[in-house]
């Protein structure tokens, strides 16, 4: 093992070293805050810019309390000016747009006869909430011409906030689903980033030694498969090195800044989930409601968590980098490497999207537990539904598809690099790699 | 002798493609072995598997009177024809990594690397990337990594492709006090001169069989037509060319000597002796020039490749 020991070394250093790394490892991660300081900011700059809206209303049926300002949207009432002055008005760009609502005796068609002009189109945002203006005002309307009191009505509404138990009668909260879909949706995007980075990083390594051919050298040293599980444990140990850099770098910028400009930066990230998510958030308000979250994360299986993130972290970077390195032994360039990038990708690509897609609405459902089976999409779908709890059967064959496969993905990737590392020449199409695999020794 | 190497009845299949079909070479300990073939013959696929890169489908490899196993990777030295060596790595932890796969010891590896450098007196050069040295010096590097663990078979394919004259002659020199020490040289090439000059004994692969082998005289000896260059000083070089086409086989030469002698080639049966010839030459005028045409490498490889079509 002294030989994989040197091997692995060397890949470290060499991948270290480089110039590309060292700046990756340093730049990224300012990169990265600075792009969501300056989403933050544009979305700040976007929202305040206020917009003033002016109506006309020719059923006498609104009034000044049924348009309230609101922090980006101004109202004004422009009924005594007519329609036509109006919309020449917000023609020439003096407001954003004009509401028209016109008269007539029934509600419905009043409801729906109702028109906005603008320059430019109006977000959905804007239109949604005129829209729901109109509709409460005309409910009100409808429920006084029926002679329903309307305060009465509005004093029956009732909140139902639902507790949720599991069978060991232990409360959980609703925060901590939007925390598990967090958890794995990062652990699942981190996966596929991870292979797709040092996946192509090991592909690369093969191509530079068949390029510059001390390949014939090395290997009249060391196997073949010595050669490639060193060039794939060397490149991980880089990436996870420059993986644990940026928690670091991100960790110190973080607490600089929130401690210089007095900005919850955690908060700002924050704000960028989903509303629904933030909704629920609000919801749990009381000291007792955070005490039942940060009981429940310590309720999580943390170790247990931990465990199988390594396993198919490993398991899914091992299995797909074995394919890069196998690609990269069998062309001479790296522009040659496309069309056999294109099978490794797809299920990448597909296992973050069925991920996304489905474990984060349903996480037993049959499609993300099958594709927490197949092998080749199962370290990033079970990455994601681990977090809810995955029953132990599940596990069980989900681990030992991915280890079976793995075996005979690396034997297969074996093959094909330990032939095509001594092929130079013309580009091999996939039946020349199936011959490759028939070769003995 | 007792021989390094053993290679027996090796075949290796590629696909359907047959690369070396039943082969066996035994070299000697000590010697300089040329492996000899046209290209595409086999060679590479020979070598590979006596570096163990590639594995024979039948057949066996014995190293030193052992099968062959990987821990004797690092018993061998191997220089590629197509050189490579990395090349933003720097010269000197380069020389060391490859000397640590090959077994050595980091300290050992230093030692001897300090040892080789020093001999070329290229020590300036540790630090510096492979990629900021020409090609000749690169190639300096090169035969130093395959040398410096001091392995008991040395493989060069092309050992001078790339070296200017000077650097070759370096090279060469070497090559042969490394086999003085002890080791025991395979030379790949197709320069017949050098094949000439350092190989005692050849074995020649064409269409991936071994078709000649032996020590170079021998085959020499096997190769020689018993035909001789003749230059006589006669005042009536007519009648001495009927009386040779009488006697023997006779071809015209191309040969150019200093005075008007008359020049020719002459081929004599399996049973006449030089001295035949030479005596009737003599009665005939002065024999200013005699010389058997023995066959060059060249020829023998030439020759054994055509009849082999």
């Amino acid at each position: 093992m002294g030989k994989l020991k040197l091997i692995i070394q060397r890949e470290f250093i060499a991948k270290v070293r480089n110039k590309s790394f060292i700046i990756m490892t340093f730049l990224s991660p300012l990169i990265m805050l600075a792009m969501g300081a300056l989403v933050f900011f544009l979305m700040k700059k976007n929202d305040q810019k206020i917009k003033e809206i002016v109506y006309v209303d020719n059923s006498g049926l609104f009034s000044k309390e049924d348009f309230k300002d609101t922090k980006t949207l101004h109202y004004k009432d422009f009924t005594s000016l007519g329609l036509e002055a109006t919309k020449k008005k917000v023609e020439k760009g003096d407001f954003f747009g004009a509401l028209i609502i016109p008269k007539n005796d029934s509600l419905a068609i009043l409801a729906s006869s109702v028109e906005f002009y603008s320059k430019d189109s109006p977000g959905i945002s804007i239109i949604n909430s005129l829209e729901n203006k109109i509709e409460t005002k005309l409910r009100n309307v409808q429920l006084n011409y029926f002679g329903i009191d309307i305060n009465k009505i509005n004093a029956s509404r009732i909140r139902s906030d639902i507790k949720m138990f599991n069978f060991s009668g232990e409360e959980f909260s609703k925060l901590i689903n939007g925390l598990k879909i967090g958890v794995g949706a990062i652990t699942g995007y981190l996966l596929m980033m991870f292979v797709i980075i040092y996946g192509t990083s090991v592909m690369r390594s093969v191509i530079e030694e068949k390029t510059s051919r001390i390949i014939e050298i090395i290997v009249s040293s060391v196997k073949p498969f010595q050669l490639m599980l060193g060039k794939i444990i060397g490149n991980a140990t880089a990436g996870l090195l420059q993986f644990f850099i940026w928690g670091i770098i991100i960790f110190i910028i973080t607490t600089v800044l929130s401690s210089f400009f007095g900005v919850d930066v955690v908060e700002m990230q924050t704000s960028a989930i989903s509303a629904q998510q933030l909704e629920t958030a609000k919801q749990i308000t009381g000291a007792n409601k955070l005490q039942l979250v940060i009981q429940e994360i310590l309720r999580l299986p943390i170790l247990k968590l931990f465990l199988l993130f390594i396993f198919y972290f490993l398991g899914g970077y091992m299995l797909y980098s074995s394919l890069f390195a196998a690609v990269g032994a069998a062309v001479d360039n790296e522009t040659d490497t496309q069309q056999f990038m294109l099978p490794i990708m797809l299920p990448l690509i597909l296992a973050v999207y069925v991920g996304f897609a489905t474990v984060i609405s349903d996480p037993h459902g049959p499609i993300s537990v099958a594709f927490s089976y197949i092998p080749l999409t199962s370290p990033i779908v079970m990455l994601m539904r681990v977090p809810f709890g995955v029953l132990w059967y599940e596990l069980v064959i989900s681990m030992t598809l991915l280890i079976v496969t793995f075996v005979f993905m690396v034997w297969f990737a074996a093959k094909i690099y330990r032939v095509g590392i001594l092929m130079y020449g013309k580009k091999p199409t996939y039946k020349d790699l199936y011959k490759w695999i028939k070769y003995k020794g | 002798m007792k021989n390094v190497l053993e290679i027996n009845n090796v075949t290796k299949n590629y696909g359907d493609f047959r690369a070396l079909n039943n082969v066996s070479i035994h070299i000697p300990k000590g010697s300089v072995y040329g492996l000899l073939g046209p290209n595409g013959a086999g060679k590479t696929s020979l070598i590979r598997i006596i570096n163990q890169i590639t594995m024979a489908d039948s057949g066996t490899v014995f190293l030193d009177g052992d099968l062959l196993t990987p821990k004797h990777t690092a018993d061998i030295g191997y220089m590629p024809e197509e050189r490579g060596l990395y090349k933003s790595m720097k010269v000197g932890e380069q020389a060391l990594y490859l000397a640590q796969l090959k077994g050595l010891s980091k300290s050992e590896a230093k030692k001897r690397l300090k040892y080789w450098f020093e001999k070329f007196d290229i020590m300036a050069w540790w630090n510096k990337k492979i990629e900021e040295l020409s090609k000749g010096m690169a190639q300096k590097v090169q035969f130093i990594v395959t040398v410096m663990h001091n392995p008991k078979l040395l493989i060069f394919d092309e050992p001078f492709s790339g070296f200017d004259p000077i650097n070759a002659q370096i090279i060469a020199k070497e090559i042969l006090q490394l086999r003085d020490e002890g080791a025991t040289i395979i030379f790949s090439t197709h320069r017949m001169e050098s094949v000439e000059e350092m190989c005692d004994e050849i074995a020649l692969i064409d269409k991936s069989n071994k078709i000649l082998d032996g020590t170079l005289n021998a085959i020499k000896n096997e190769f020689r037509t018993n035909t001789f260059q003749i230059g006589v000083q006669t005042e009536n070089p007519k009648e001495l060319e009927a009386l040779l086409k009488e006697n023997f086989e006779v071809f015209p030469s191309d040969f150019k000597l200093l005075g008007n002698e008359y020049t020719t080639n002459v081929k004599l049966s399996a049973t006449a002796a030089a001295n035949d010839l030479l005596s009737l030459l003599a009665s005939k005028g002065q024999v200013q020039h005699f010389l058997e045409l023995i066959p060059s490498a060249n020829d023998i490889f030439i020759q054994a490749v055509h009849k082999n079509q």
